[in-house]
């Protein structure tokens, strides 16, 4: 049924699954070593669920020396490594291959300091995003970054795909956020990059590992940077005739010179499955919504608001409802966040990410309905405005096979026209296995092989993460 | 030395290529305002992006512009203030320390990473590139990012190449995303602070949910903290911070005029300008850790400094004699988990002295290999950052 290849897995590799197994136990405890059938297959898929691969065993180390450690010993025997976090990809950036191990982060939750005069945090890769954030929100700090799957994604997770979320708008995604990583090599090299300072002088090794989606080395700690948090957040709810007025009114607000902590978009699909899910009380009589959060003391966030209305009227805005209250607040985001879980409550979906300039949202949206129109699908819309990544929901049923190759031919079409529109494949969900052949939509074969030398450099034998981001033809080793 | 000037991308590929025939390494050059930065290249030619410049296009309402790079600043911020937009890092302008003529170049501000004080709150120049067009050592035009803020697609060679100083390409087009200009600014102003008391009052002003967009302190001068926004909210957080303040001291409005050129003078560190035969260390810090090492380097040497980034910025200038006190101030940078770059220094010390924070030999070995991986016969800006890269 599967429409995404994979490469064939090395046969000989299988064969020595139970010597693996045994250099791996020599390593590590018995309860940090999965091998059991049933078990390991809990590992053998992530968010792209259409696509599942079993696993040789599932290692899942406690410390970075751990992880050094099973990297060397793959290093010196010739095994694939996978790097997992919680599985959340929707790229299918953690679906391991069956030549390969799964290396998961998931044990490695420990907070190492927190320094507010210095608004840092150490923490190990398997912490939650939003473990993050609650370890100091009482303090009133924060970590910036908040993909949908906050509650369950972890910041190794992130930073090996660079994510972003709706607060993103403001704040910048994970890579302007990462102070510093401790990734262990293929050969098990243990590397520090950055620190507790600002902007290491020498090459930007930081910059490239984060985004490079478990490629380059395994990371095992962040130091990131906290924010204090605003006196206070509203989200405000802005309903409007169509989605070529809300799409213009997102323009018109960034282009008068305001840039709100977030501005999220939905359509009428989108607003009817997450009403029903959250019953957050979103206008179900409007074609679009927008969700602008502004911050700081009331005064100020009124008079920022007022700018919004105004500028919102002008573009035939219908309702305008404010939160009144931090329950309410909780809910309007509660309803964005499971934007992506309650589409699933109805239909099988694939999401895409594309992001393209915020002048061509109109076009684009119109151009969406149109391709999914012409596969007979249907699509639901919801995504960070202000900064042009669109999140499509192309439903499907996953049990038909054809209605699952239109689907991803529809999605293909889709992230076309976002570069055809100035735009790219990925916003924040990387490029997995999922967009690996349509790199060459947006990048030419020098640039291809301009990233894949570079890779070289970390891992010239394409153990890490092998099946992922670039297209399975032409590949270049070191 | 012959000078290079390709008009187009494809005419400085041309010459990167020849270059690599002729195994004749080149210099690349912008305005030459920071022509003293890293250490010094021995190449065969100057190759200056003069003739690559231009704006391609500036979309206001996207909040981006992308331009050649040999684009000056001057001409990038005349086209963003015309719709009150800025470059949110504040790029230094490094005519003041070296003493050099010419235009800098939005190109070297990427290439070289030059953010200012306002890089505690709107990133650094790094933060704000999002695409960037470059020639590699093999001669093959490579783009990498976009004109799009989110953008995740394949590794991330925007990044590298920020800060990279031309070692690894020759830049030719940048694209940063931009924000819109505050409507005002105003700064809050303690004087005569000692160094430990004005890093707290700037931690303080950080640590607060007021958006503080300039910390920094001058010794024996003014710490000053700076709020930009609507004039409404500024008077309303700056009334906040003072109250928040008052331990460390009074806090006051600086005049308007003055609180410009204080900004303007930390930005391009003028203090320390002069003399401009004394070596002058760029140490980054995490911020509470700035005092302890400027006490800790001027126990040991002649030294004046001063502070950005809330005390994690340290400008300091010492005589360039001698290693131009690169032991104490890396032994003392490093006791502290920072770094230190020697930003200025005569060409004899800073072919002696590391300029740029050593790497750690897997770090070395990484940064070879990339070197390698781009630029195979080290044609561009060989050793400008470490020797034998």
């Amino acid at each position: 049924m599967s429409g995404i290849a994979f490469p064939e897995p090395d046969a000989s590799v299988i064969a020595r699954r139970d010597d693996i197994v045994a250099g791996l136990a020599a390593i590590l405890p018995a309860e940090c070593l999965v091998t059991a059938d049933d078990e390991r297959r809990a590992y053998e898929t992530d968010a792209l669920t259409a696509y599942r691969r079993l696993p040789l065993a599932v290692a899942l180390p406690r410390t970075t020396e751990e992880v050094s450690d099973v990297l060397r010993y793959c290093h010196e025997h010739g095994v694939n490594v996978v790097a997992r976090g919680a599985g959340t990809s929707l790229s299918g950036g953690a679906i391991p291959q069956e030549d390969a191990i799964v290396l998961g982060l998931s044990k490695m939750t420990k907070i190492l300091g927190i320094d507010y005069a210095n608004r840092t945090m150490r923490v190990q890769a398997g912490v939650t995003n939003l473990g993050i954030s609650a370890a100091v929100a009482a303090d009133g700090y924060f970590y910036a970054p908040d993909p949908s799957s906050q509650l369950a994604c972890t910041i190794g997770g992130n930073i090996g795909m660079n994510s972003g979320g709706p607060h993103c708008l403001k704040y910048g995604v994970t890579t302007n956020n990462i102070l510093g990583v401790k990734m262990a090599l293929i050969d098990g090299t243990v590397v520090e990059f950055g620190g507790p300072a600002l902007d290491a002088p020498g090459l930007d090794l930081l910059g490239l590992t984060i985004g490079s989606e478990g490629q380059l080395g395994v990371v095992t700690e962040a130091t990131v940077r906290l924010l204090r948090m605003a006196e206070g957040a509203r989200p405000v709810l802005f309903g409007f005739p169509s989605s070529e007025a809300a799409g213009a009114c997102v323009a018109a607000v960034i282009g008068a010179g305001i840039i709100p902590v977030a501005i999220e978009f939905m359509d009428k699909p989108a607003i009817e499955i997450c009403e029903a899910f959250a019953k957050a009380g979103y206008p179900l009589d409007v074609e679009a919504l927008l969700i602008i959060e502004v911050e700081g003391s009331d005064e100020e966030m009124d008079a920022e608001l007022g700018r919004i209305v105004e500028i919102a009227k002008r573009h035939g805005v219908t309702t305008v409802r404010e939160s009144k209250s931090a329950t309410e607040t909780a809910l309007i985001w509660k309803g964005r966040k499971s934007a992506f879980g309650a589409t699933g409550r109805i239909a099988d979906y694939i999401c895409m990410d594309g992001t393209v300039p915020t002048g061509q949202l109109p076009f684009v949206l119109k151009g969406t309905a149109e391709i999914v129109a012409r596969y007979g699908l249907r699509v639901a819309n919801v995504f960070h405005a202000g900064d042009g990544n669109m999140h499509p929901l192309i439903l499907y049923n996953c049990n038909d096979p054809i209605e699952q190759d239109k689907a991803e031919r529809a999605g293909e079409d889709i992230l076309k026209l976002c570069v055809k529109a100035g735009g790219c494949l990925t916003g924040e969900h990387g490029v997995g296995i999922e967009k690996r052949e349509l790199m060459l939509h947006q990048f030419s074969q020098a640039d291809l092989d301009q990233q894949m030398r570079i890779r070289a450099a970390f891992d010239p034998a394409w153990r890490l993460n092998p099946a992922k981001v670039f297209p399975l033809e032409n590949r270049i080793a070191a | 030395m012959s000078l290079l000037s390709p008009a187009t991308e494809s005419e400085a590929a041309d010459m990167v290529r020849a270059a690599r025939a002729a195994r004749a390494p080149l210099e690349i050059r912008g305005g030459g305002t920071r022509a003293g930065l890293g250490r010094p290249v021995q190449a065969e030619s100057v190759l200056s992006t003069r003739a690559l410049a231009g704006i391609v296009f500036h979309e206001p309402a996207e909040l981006v512009i992308r331009a050649r790079a040999g684009t000056p600043m001057s001409e990038i911020e005349a086209a963003l203030d015309a719709h009150n937009q800025f470059l949110p890092f504040e790029p230094m302008d490094h005519r003041a320390i070296y003493g050099a003529q010419g235009e800098p170049t939005i190109g070297a501000v990427a290439a070289c990473n030059i953010s200012g004080p306002r890089r505690i709150i709107g990133g650094a120049a790094r933060d704000a590139l999002i695409g960037v067009r470059f020639v590699n050592g093999l001669g093959a035009p490579i783009q990498s990012g976009g004109r799009v803020m989110k953008n995740v697609t394949g590794l991330d060679l925007v990044k590298l190449s920020a800060g990279a100083h031309g070692v690894l390409g020759l830049v030719t087009e940048v694209t940063f995303k931009l924000q819109p200009k505050p409507k005002s600014q105003r700064t809050l102003a303690l004087r005569r602070l000692d160094d430990a008391t004005a890093i707290a009052a700037l931690t303080a002003g950080l640590g607060s949910p007021f958006s503080v967009t300039g910390a920094a302190h001058v010794p024996g001068g003014v710490t000053g903290l700076r709020l930009e926004g609507f004039p409404e909210s500024l008077d309303y957080r700056g009334a906040r911070l003072k109250a928040l303040l008052a331990p460390q001291g009074e806090a006051v409005w600086m005049a308007e005029d003055e609180a410009r050129s204080f900004w303007r003078d930390i930005r391009d560190v003028r203090p320390l300008a002069e003399p401009r035969d004394a070596a002058l260390w760029r140490i980054s810090v995490p911020p509470t850790r700035g005092p302890g090492v400027a006490a800790a380097i001027a126990a040991a040497r002649d030294a004046r400094w001063l502070y950005d980034w809330g005390g994690g910025l340290i400008w300091l200038a010492t005589p360039d004699t001698g290693d131009a006190g690169a032991a104490i101030v890396r032994a003392a940078t490093r006791a502290a988990r920072g770094y230190a770059t020697l930003t200025r220094a005569g060409e004899a010390t800073r072919n002696s002295v590391a300029v740029f924070e050593p790497p750690s030999d897997a770090e070395m070995k990484l940064t070879a290999g990339i070197k390698a991986s781009v630029d195979p016969d080290r044609i561009l800006n060989p050793g400008r950052m470490h020797a034998g890269v």
